[in-house]
């Protein structure tokens, strides 16, 4: 079947129940999403679809038939995006950064919705994106910095 | 995205006469990738490029501590380079990078920069030191006309100058000095500077190569049925609905479980689903976490082995006597990225990739299993999604078993662990019972202390037991560190351990034994101040009067976090302090009940580290830690019943989530004293400064963990 990833298609030989963010990671090749629990429970392998933030890891590739995948390798394509990485810079955000490709992709989802999220719009857009290294409060900061820049 | 990472696969000769073999991770990675044609390695730290790329090597793992930072700044420093001009590799494993106390290079114990600190300088100076003289020779002049300056060597007097690409080839045939002097620190244009991390960009972009994003060509991918209980081996299996499954390609016993391999994960984790397995029930068939926790509490209140004494605490003391009893689960270290390992089996020997905190154990290991020499395994070492001590095992557990997985299979096979696998997969922080008692003078404060603690062994049945256990008492100094090197001058001390057995894989976990002593020493010393009707922070300093580097992180986490000012209504604070890996931390917990459970607002935390190389990492481990030390005061348990795991995956296993993340201020005290460890100190004192901090707001006493079991009640106003 094809998939649209970041503007590009790509035709991947999978069942459609495979979880869309196996077909990226072992078959597309774009490791940039991350596995981290298989349950939609951290967010780690968060991805856009259609824009909107998802768990690439509970999303079988019937369900993205037709719509527009973007992740992590693709996200510098906007202008929000880019600001966001640049927030996560600046703060000097990740630690061991396996979980922030996740956590960049659900900032930029909140911000898409909520351009000056509050304190309480970052606690409900970002509350499913585990850390456990704490980098909470500089994400915290960076989506601040990214909503003001 | 490794495979195009491969071409970066290239080996020069050491100035200890090895070879090195270096992985480029991607830091950086145009730089090296521009720099592969002509490199040349100065010395085992250092390779230079002829256009004057300078590629440090780092036999340190990044698991998120900063350590390529860290050590780049460090070395950089010393062969006067901009860190924007340097790339960093994860070196290979070699003898020259082993640890300068210990026969093995690892990452662990806080003590990367605090063991490699003068290491990297002497090297950095060193590599400085040949291209100074390789100048010389170009030049015609003195070498001491010559100074380092900006990735060059300069003649003043002349005005000529000669960059390191030019000087490399003929620097790394000189013999490495053994006097070259490290700068003073009044010239150290990095060390003690908050530079931003090195490795921030490849971890905003998704370049970052985590061991889970090798990709090697052919690579196929496995997972492994394991049993349900520890001890258990399969007797026979029925694979024939697995080898239906779409993509799986084999299914293969290993020692450790049935193994399926496939061409993506997911049709290994489909094929493992469909596989029929029936175990022999082992040793841990029976396991209640209940029962261990009944069985060491009745233990400890029996004498066991001493393995502290000062004083006379075991005799009859008059005076107000207290006792106490501090039970702490077992716990996962539950790093992000999942246990995962790839193995490729060549003519020349076997390629390991992993995220390893063990390089030198785990390759003697995979070199076992695969029936090679170590020589003939080259390990190569990737960022690893986070440790925490899971990723240093001296079992080498997830290397044997992947190498077992890819032995003899003609292409690279990755063994990926799922989320699952990783909680039910052992290698615990071990469950404990620590039971003190104290007799207080009538000052107040303690005349006698007596700590009994019941806990496993870390190391039992590894090749480390023998280096780590205490021959005369049969006991690890991990079992009862924070307990035996107790702080305040208390005149008699008795700390005792029944080492427990059980079929439960345990190892250490982000701070070691200090986990689970520091809370029962600082919760049970605030339950003398209470009892002693005296302050907390006051008592404690009372009894810190000698030890300058508690008294300094006390009064000053105090002072930043206001001890003895007004809080708003329903919150109270709470204070804690513990010595560790050479460190001392103190923090101050403020809390609130919402709903009846426990919030941490704020925690300010001072840390007496020594002398800094990076204060902005040095405050993120901080933090870090109080962080990884909540999730597990708050919610972290794994517990048995029937010799089953009860948790498997985030929902049950709960790290603290943003919402739950207190504000956390990190106060460093300014020290030129040799550095000590940072990553592990700020763990320890967190879960008494939370559970002290409870008890000022409601008068009970938290004396088991996580607090999801501790019912608090607000004490009226």
């Amino acid at each position: 079947m094809k998939l649209d990833i970041n503007g590009r298609t790509h035709e991947v030989d999978a069942s459609p129940e495979m979880p869309l963010l196996w077909a990226l990671r072992d078959l597309v090749g774009l490791t940039g999403t991350k596995f981290g629990c298989g349950a939609a429970l951290c967010g780690a392998c968060t991805v856009h679809l259609d824009g909107e933030a998802t768990r690439a890891c509970v999303t079988p590739l019937s369900a993205v038939a037709g719509r527009k995948i973007t992740t992590i390798e693709g996200i510098a394509e906007s202008a929000l995006g880019k600001k966001v990485q640049a927030a996560w810079i600046a703060e000097d955000v990740p630690q061991c950064g396996y979980c922030q490709s996740g956590q960049i992709m659900s900032a930029v989802a909140l911000l898409r919705s909520h351009p000056k999220p509050s304190d309480a719009d970052i606690d409900s857009g970002m509350n499913g994106n585990l850390c456990r290294c704490g980098t909470y409060n500089r994400i915290r900061l960076a989506i601040h910095r990214a909503a003001e820049s | 995205m490794y495979a195009s990472r491969r071409t970066f696969l290239k080996t020069a000769g050491t100035a200890a006469g090895g070879l090195l073999i270096g992985l480029a991770l991607p830091v950086r990675t145009r730089a090296a990738t521009a720099s592969v044609a002509a490199d040349t390695a100065v010395n085992a730290y250092v390779r230079i490029a002829t256009d004057g790329k300078v590629t440090l090597l780092v036999p340190k793992s990044e698991m998120g501590q900063g350590v390529y930072t860290g050590f780049a700044q460090i070395l950089a420093d010393e062969l006067e380079v901009g860190l924007e001009h340097v790339t960093v590799e994860a070196a290979p494993v070699a003898a020259v990078y082993n640890a300068t106390f210990a026969p093995m290079q690892f990452t662990g114990g806080s003590s990367s920069i605090a063991g490699s600190f003068e290491v990297l300088r002497k090297a950095g100076a060193s590599a400085r030191s040949m291209l100074i003289a390789a100048a010389a020779t170009e030049l015609g002049v003195p070498a001491g006309e010559l100074h380092a300056a900006n990735g060059a060597v300069v003649h003043a007097a002349s005005g000529r100058q000669l960059s390191y690409g030019a000087l490399a080839a003929r620097a790394a045939t000189l013999p490495a000095p053994t006097d070259a002097k490290p700068k003073p620190a009044s010239e150290w244009r990095l060390i003690g500077k908050a530079v931003p991390r090195i490795d921030t960009r490849a971890k905003v972009n998704g370049s970052a190569g985590f061991g889970l994003d090798v990709r090697l060509p052919g690579m196929v991918y496995a997972v492994v049925a394991r049993p349900s209980t520890f001890g258990a081996t399969p007797l026979r299996y029925d694979a024939k609905a697995a080898r239906a499954v779409r993509g799986v390609l084999e299914v293969r016993e290993v020692p450790s479980g049935i193994a399926v391999i496939a061409t993506n994960t997911w049709a290994a984790t489909q094929g493992r689903a469909a596989l029929r397995v029936e175990w022999q029930a082992g040793a841990g068939a029976e396991l209640s976490s209940d029962r261990i926790a009944a069985d060491y509490a009745a233990r400890a209140r029996t004498p066991g082995v001493v393995v502290y004494e000062r004083g006379a605490a075991s005799a009859t003391a008059t005076g107000h006597a207290l006792e106490a009893d501090y039970a702490t689960p077992y716990l996962a270290h539950a790093p992000m990225e999942p246990l995962n390992c790839v193995v490729a089996f060549s003519a020349a020997g076997c390629d390991v990739y992993t995220g390893t905190q063990f390089q030198t154990v785990d390759r003697a290991a995979a070199a076992a299993v695969a029936g090679l020499a170590p020589e003939q395994v080259r390990l190569h070492t990737t960022l690893l999604g986070g440790g925490f001590g899971r990723r240093g095992n001296p079992a080498s557990d997830w290397v044997r078993e992947a190498v077992a997985v890819a032995k003899g299979y003609p292409q690279p096979v990755m063994t990926v662990w799922t989320r699952e696998d990783d909680l039910h997969g052992g290698y615990y922080r071990p469950q404990a019972h620590n039971r003190l008692t104290a007799v207080l003078a009538a000052d107040g404060l303690p005349a006698s202390w007596s700590h009994t603690q019941v806990v496993q062994s870390l190391t039992r049945g590894t090749a480390f037991h023998a280096m780590m256990v205490n021959p005369k008492t049969g006991i690890e100094a991990t079992q009862h560190e924070g307990a035996s090197d107790l702080s305040y001058a208390i005149p008699n001390v008795r700390v005792a351990v029944h080492d427990a057995i059980q079929p439960v894989p345990v190892l250490w976990w982000r701070s070691v034994g200090h986990t689970h002593t520091s809370f029962a020493v600082e919760s049970f010393v605030d339950e003398c101040a209470a009892a002693a009707g005296q302050d907390p922070l006051a008592y404690r300093l009372a009894l810190l009067a000698d030890q300058p580097r508690h008294l300094a992180v006390l009064k000053l986490a105090a002072e930043k976090a206001g001890w003895g000012t007004p809080l708003p209504s329903g919150h109270a604070r709470g204070i804690a302090v513990h010595a560790s890996f050479g460190s001392v931390v103190a923090e101050v917990a403020e809390v609130s009940l919402v709903d009846g459970k426990p919030r941490v607002h704020r925690v300010v935390a001072a840390i007496h580290c020594g002398l800094v190389v990076n204060p902005g990492q040095v405050a993120y481990q901080v933090e870090g830690a109080v962080c990884f030390a909540l999730s597990a005061a708050l919610h972290g348990e794994i517990t048995f019943v029937d010799g089953q795991v009860q948790q498997s995956n985030f929902g049950d296993y709960t790290p603290v989530r943003l919402t739950e993340m207190p504000r956390v201020e990190v106060h460093i005290v300014p020290s030129t004293d040799a550095p000590t460890g940072v990553g592990e100190p700020g763990t320890p004192p967190l879960a008494a400064a939370v559970t002290n901090a409870l008890y000022a707001l409601t008068g009970v006493r938290a004396r088991r963990l996580p607090l999801s079991h501790v019912e608090f009640t607000k004490a009226s106003a």
